[in-house]
């Protein structure tokens, strides 16, 4: 029962039992108000709804054929029935359909046990397909070193489609060709490294089988970790440890950080960092970045620059924007680059030996670290990223207890953070982690409340002003989604937006609904692991980066000040249109 | 001024008379009467279509009515010595009835033309289409005048009265329809005409698009007006590009004299049309698919709610009508609603326009009053079925109709008993078969044009009728197992309960009604590998039977080499080689090979 009282109601049936349900619901929504959740495929509850794969129909007096009941609306007197024979014959036929133009492969699919095709044929009980002949044959996209399309796989929900277009304004797939012959993929049936793809990821959280799916390194890192001659060093991002749990059947919202680091240092890896470690580096960065900019009349707003999908997609789309860019890397470069230096050479390890692996919420990330120009510290900063999705993979194939594990710390030095860097992986974070040490570098007074609520939660578009004194109100916003992106750039075109600081994260939600994120997502999720997020920034000793005593001595030991010298070289980078990419 | 001529020789330009030669008939009459020095007394005029097309190209000579068939350029000279010089009939130009071969001097009384009444396509082959004129002399853009005199109310109850439903083939009742857009709140109304007309087979809407489009002109401006719309789109397949030509024509007369544009016909109502040329899919009849094809998108189709009528072209209210319907409209105006529903049956008023086509005589256009009976059609108008071959079964509705076998030729045409018997008014299209056609066959050929034709946006009519045609195919080619009839059963009965348009909901009709009728045929393919009508090759078998005397013609005359025999002594044919091309079949001199 709907608990807010002013909106319109009606009164329905559904299999007999009579509610009362807002007017503007679906059938399907209406439905789970009587307990009844109606198999679905292409409905998902961050998009807008299709009705095409046709396994929600249901019963609805006087219609003249069964109807979608993820699109269909309510109407006052309306009577459904979701379970008679018909309904229950055409969604099996439907399913039936579905696998008889599928691979066969569950049992080695990548998706296995996260199917909702596979899923939804158990639910309903198929233990045969009766129908069978052509099966669609198109070849694997294996382009790129973030997302692997395989549409043989696909049942043309058109998930990806919506997302793609929806959340990130980017429109890379669509329904091509007619009937039997109808394939999702991007223009001209190119390669996503042809076509303007961020390597967001997003298509394959929502992808309900294995026709998207991240490129698969793990092997990659269990060979690093098998060679004796390698020093295999891992980091982990801050949206992970608050996900990860999710992969083991425990509710989103739990934080695992010691669970998850005991696993990765019973996996082998010789030393457990964090990219927290990495996320503080960034703010004293970009935060002496941006207050040097204010005082010496450089380009503003300055946008963050941690995303790789928001990089790719400001490269591709908005070349001529570049200069409003942070020259200050991701985390996870930044980390790369000091991992083998400072601490090759605090620890007396040959940087060449070095594997330096990073588990991130994101695939974007793989293609930011197979950038060529990431060789600041002589050697490929990072030499691989697995996801988090592919983390929980490698502990399952262990035959690690995940639940049952012991916590344990992060190792010294790269593995010390703050709460600043925790909220990294929430939309809004980067922002409020900068404004917190930009605050007491830029007015030398300690920060009473370090909340910028402001920033916080999963509207699209955030903004807000903060007082640094002297008559200096720094104006801020705040984007997730690249739509989101888009819009504000649309602004600054315009000439519309005067803000000093901008922080942009691609996926919704930022980090924490990163392309390499555990299935199901939607917002409810998203807030959950939010509040995750904040959760373990209160409980940690330090809040902000600059108060982090492993940056203050990375930095008086051994880099020198933020945006000096050895940080330019190895923090900081530039930025390229990249052309040539069907848009 | 111009002289007014003593004969007038109309000559058909439709399609099918163009494409059988008519274009070239006319400028030979001209040169011919000009020669003569009679090019003032004998006015020769450019006609839509007649609707006898298996006859074409036709040439009627005015005052007489004299009806002139297959007429071939060298035909000219005679018809204008003969005839329009000496008066005299060219008796081997004129029509013979199928069924009695006797010759018909006149229009009129002809059979194919006598059952038939003429509502929307009154003027088809009686005027020029290109010409304003000649339009307006036939009463045109009086119901439009009538219309404005009214409140649109009024013209919606008006059309109410009458009982038009839609002739595209949901049969929905067309006032009502107009009053759902009237009633809808928005700024910016569209009326739309679907003229995306794909069944195989179907050619009535191009019929009077090409023959009469001020008739469209007129509906939909009277349309517009009732609905509150200022502004339309006809929505026309770029196959059709004669009508599109003749529309844009009639558009651009109608804008010069004050018909169409701004205050038309002094009243404060504005109407302007456009045509968007479709680009060929079947599916974009379908109305949300065609909205979202005129707005530059895919053509698939939505679900609905919210139907056009409230959430139509770019999100506004729209009016979608079929060609023939917005054709009946003018005349309702202008006649009032009492006439066109005294036409008809009880539910289903005026007439329907039919394409005739298959095995029978009069292939070609009939329009006649709801309720006729099938037998009416297909014997009295369409003169029977040729060469003495015994009637089977006639598909109405196109792709999404049915079989109606020949226990129902007795069945009064409308809406209702159509669907109740299994198939579909349709649009009206009317494919006639006899006793060689096979009615797996059949069924197969119509499904594989509606798979061909899925959109593929939902599960069940892209992966479903893709499996019924595979398994179609299996059958036809003797590779059929017992529980096909089954699964063909189950996916149909799936397909059309889970579809998301009306393709999908209406693709399995035909199986589903051949399975009805002629489930025998079906099995004897399954069991025993044989199709009864002897249309399936793969399952076709030569045999040779004890009449053979051992000539050896059809062993020499075998191109494959799969007869064998000593001469004088009985020939085999070697199946595993044989490629059923007939050739022994027809040489033998003593019948003695069999095909079944």
């Amino acid at each position: 029962m709907s608990n807010v009282t002013d909106v319109p109601t009606i009164k329905m049936t559904i299999n007999g039992r009579e509610i009362t349900v807002p007017k503007s619901y679906t059938v399907l929504e209406a439905a789970r108000e009587a307990d009844i959740d109606i198999p679905h495929l292409c409905y998902h509850p961050d998009l807008s709804h299709e009705g095409n794969c046709r396994v929600c129909v249901v019963e609805v007096q006087g219609a003249k054929s069964l109807v979608a009941s993820c699109v269909y609306p309510v109407s006052d007197g309306m009577v459904v029935r979701t379970n008679t024979p018909a309904v229950r014959e055409t969604r099996k036929t439907v399913v039936e359909l579905m696998l008889a133009n599928h691979p066969e492969d569950c049992l080695f699919c990548v998706k296995n046990q996260h199917c909702e095709l596979q899923q939804i044929a158990a639910d309903l009980g198929i233990r045969e397909v009766r129908f069978h002949g052509e099966k669609r044959d198109n070849p694997m996209d294996t382009s790129n070193p973030s997302i692997v399309r395989e549409p043989n796989k696909c049942i043309l929900c058109t998930r990806c489609v919506r997302v793609c277009s929806e959340r990130q304004s980017l429109d890379i797939y669509s329904s091509t060709n007619r009937g039997f012959d109808s394939i999702v993929q991007p223009a001209f049936g190119q390669g996503l490294d042809e076509v303007a793809c961020s390597y967001c990821g997003q298509c394959t959280t929502v992808c309900p089988t294995a026709a998207l799916t991240e490129k698969d390194d793990t092997q990659a890192v269990w060979d690093a970790i098998a060679d004796p001659d390698k020093h295999v060093v891992v980091q982990t991002a801050p949206a992970v440890r608050i996900a990860l749990g999710e992969e083991f059947g425990l509710k989103s919202g739990g934080i695992f950080t010691g669970q998850m680091v005991a696993a990765l240092r019973r996996m082998g890896f010789d030393k457990v960092f964090d990219t927290d470690f990495a996320a503080d580096l960034t703010i004293m960065e970009e935060g002496y970045e941006l207050l040097g900019r204010i005082k010496n009349g450089g380009t503003l707003p300055l946008m963050t620059s941690c995303s790789p999908g928001w990089i790719n997609f400001i490269q591709t789309n908005y070349p001529d924007m570049l200069p409003h860019l942070s020259t200050a890397k991701s985390p996870q470069q930044m980390f790369g680059a000091t991992v083998k230096t400072y601490y090759a050479e605090r620890a007396g390890v040959d940087p060449s030996k070095i594997v330096s692996v990073s588990v991130m919420p994101c695939t974007a990330k793989k293609w930011e670290a197979s950038m060529p120009k990431f060789n600041d510290s002589g050697y490929r900063d990072v030499d691989i990223v697995v996801t988090t999705r592919e983390l929980a993979r490698m502990i399952k194939s262990m035959g690690i207890d995940f639940t049952d594990l012991p916590e344990e710390d992060f190792d010294a030095p790269m593995g010390i953070s703050t709460g600043a860097a925790q909220i990294f992986g929430a939309t809004g974070g980067v922002m409020e982690a900068a404004l917190r040490t930009a605050y007491e570098v830029y007015t030398g007074k300690t920060l009473e409340k370090v909340d910028f609520c402001d920033v916080r939660g999963l509207q699209g578009i955030k903004e807000a002003s903060v007082d640094l004194g002297g008559g200096v109100i720094l104006k801020v916003a705040v984007a997730h989604t690249l739509r989101n992106a888009r819009k504000l750039l649309e602004k600054m075109r315009a000439g519309e937006a005067d803000y000093h600081f901008i922080e942009v994260m691609a996926c919704p939600g930022g980090c924490l609904g990163g392309g390499g994120q555990p299935y199901p997502i939607d917002d409810k999720v998203r807030q959950a692991r939010m509040d995750a997020i904040y959760n373990a920034d209160e409980n940690m000793k330090f809040r902000k980066s600059h108060e982090n005593p492993a940056i203050k001595e990375l930095y008086d030991t051994w880099m020198g000040k933020p945006n000096g010298e050895r940080a330019h070289h190895l923090l900081h980078t530039h930025y390229k249109a990249m052309e040539g990419r069907l848009k | 001024m111009e002289m007014l001529a003593r004969a007038h020789v109309l000559v058909c330009g439709g399609t099918g008379c163009s494409s059988s030669g008519s274009k070239v008939i006319i400028p030979e009459l001209q040169k011919k009467l000009k020669d003569r020095g009679m090019e003032h007394e004998v006015k020769v005029v450019e006609t839509g279509c007649h609707g006898l097309c298996e006859m074409g190209p036709l040439v009627i000579v005015y005052p007489e009515g004299t009806f002139y068939v297959r007429v071939q350029p060298e035909d000219v000279d005679e018809i204008v010595e003969t005839h329009l010089v000496k008066g005299r009939v060219v008796e081997r130009l004129l029509y013979k009835e199928p069924k009695t071969r006797e010759t018909v001097p006149n229009y009129d009384e002809i059979a194919f033309y006598k059952k038939q009444q003429r509502y929307a396509l009154a003027n088809c082959g009686h005027i020029n289409p290109e010409s304003l004129e000649e339009y307006i002399g036939a009463d045109g853009y009086a119901g439009l005048a009538k219309a404005i005199s009214m409140t649109p109310e009024q013209v919606i109850d008006e059309i109410k009265a009458s009982g038009l439903r839609g002739r595209g083939g949901g049969g929905f009742p067309t006032g009502m329809k107009w009053q759902f857009t009237r009633a809808a709140v928005g700024d910016k109304k569209y009326v739309i005409c679907n003229a995306d007309e794909g069944d195989p087979g179907a050619f009535m809407d191009r019929s009077v698009l090409e023959g009469d489009p001020h008739r469209i002109v007129e509906g939909m401006a009277i349309c517009g007006y009732a609905v509150g719309a200022d502004e339309g789109y006809i929505y026309c397949r770029a196959e059709y590009p004669l009508a599109i030509k003749r529309l844009k024509g009639a558009i651009a007369q109608a804008e010069e004299n004050g018909l169409l544009g701004q205050g038309i016909l002094g009243s404060n109502f504005n109407f302007t049309l456009h045509i968007k040329e479709g680009a060929g899919a079947f599916v974009c009849g379908e109305e949300t698919a065609l909205i979202a094809s005129i707005e530059g998108r895919r053509g698939m189709p939505r679900p609905r709610p919210p139907f056009p009528a409230n959430s139509g072209l770019w999100g506004k209210p729209s009016n979608i009508n079929n060609v023939e319907t917005f054709a009946n409209v003018p005349a309702i105006m202008r006649d009032g609603a009492a006439h066109f529903a005294s036409l008809g049956t009880e539910t289903s008023k005026g007439t329907k326009v039919f394409a005739l086509t298959g095995k029978i005589n009069n292939t070609g256009l009939a329009e006649v009053p709801m309720g006729i009976t099938m037998r009416e059609i297909i014997y009295d108008i369409g003169g029977g079925i040729p060469d003495g071959k015994k009637f089977k079964a006639v598909q109405i509705g196109g792709p999404s109709g049915g079989c109606l076998p020949e226990q129902l030729l007795d069945l009064a045409i409308d809406y209702e008993s159509l669907t109740k018997a299994g198939a579909m008014m349709g649009s009206g299209g009317l494919v006639v078969m006899d006793e060689t056609t096979c009615m797996v066959d059949i069924a197969r050929y119509f499904l594989n044009f509606t798979q061909d034709e899925s959109c593929g946006k939902c599960t069940p009519c892209r992966e479903g009728t893709k499996r019924m045609l595979e398994i179609l195919n299996n059958i036809t080619s003797g590779n059929g197992k017992e529980g096909d009839i089954e699964k063909l059963e189950t996916l149909a009965k799936s397909i059309k309960a889970g579809s998301l348009c009306a393709l999908g909901q209406t693709a399995p009709n035909p199986v589903l009604s051949t399975l009805n009728f002629f489930r025998d045929e079906y099995e004897a393919h399954i069991k025993e590998h044989k199709c009864p009508a002897g249309a399936c090759t793969a399952l076709l078998a030569y045999t040779i039977t004890d009449k053979c005397r051992g000539c050896g013609l059809c062993k020499k005359v075998c191109p494959v080499d799969a007869i064998s025999g000593e001469i004088k002594g009985m020939h085999v044919i070697d199946q595993s080689k044989c490629i059923k091309c007939g050739a022994c079949q027809e040489k033998c001199p003593f019948k003695a090979i069999d095909r079944g």
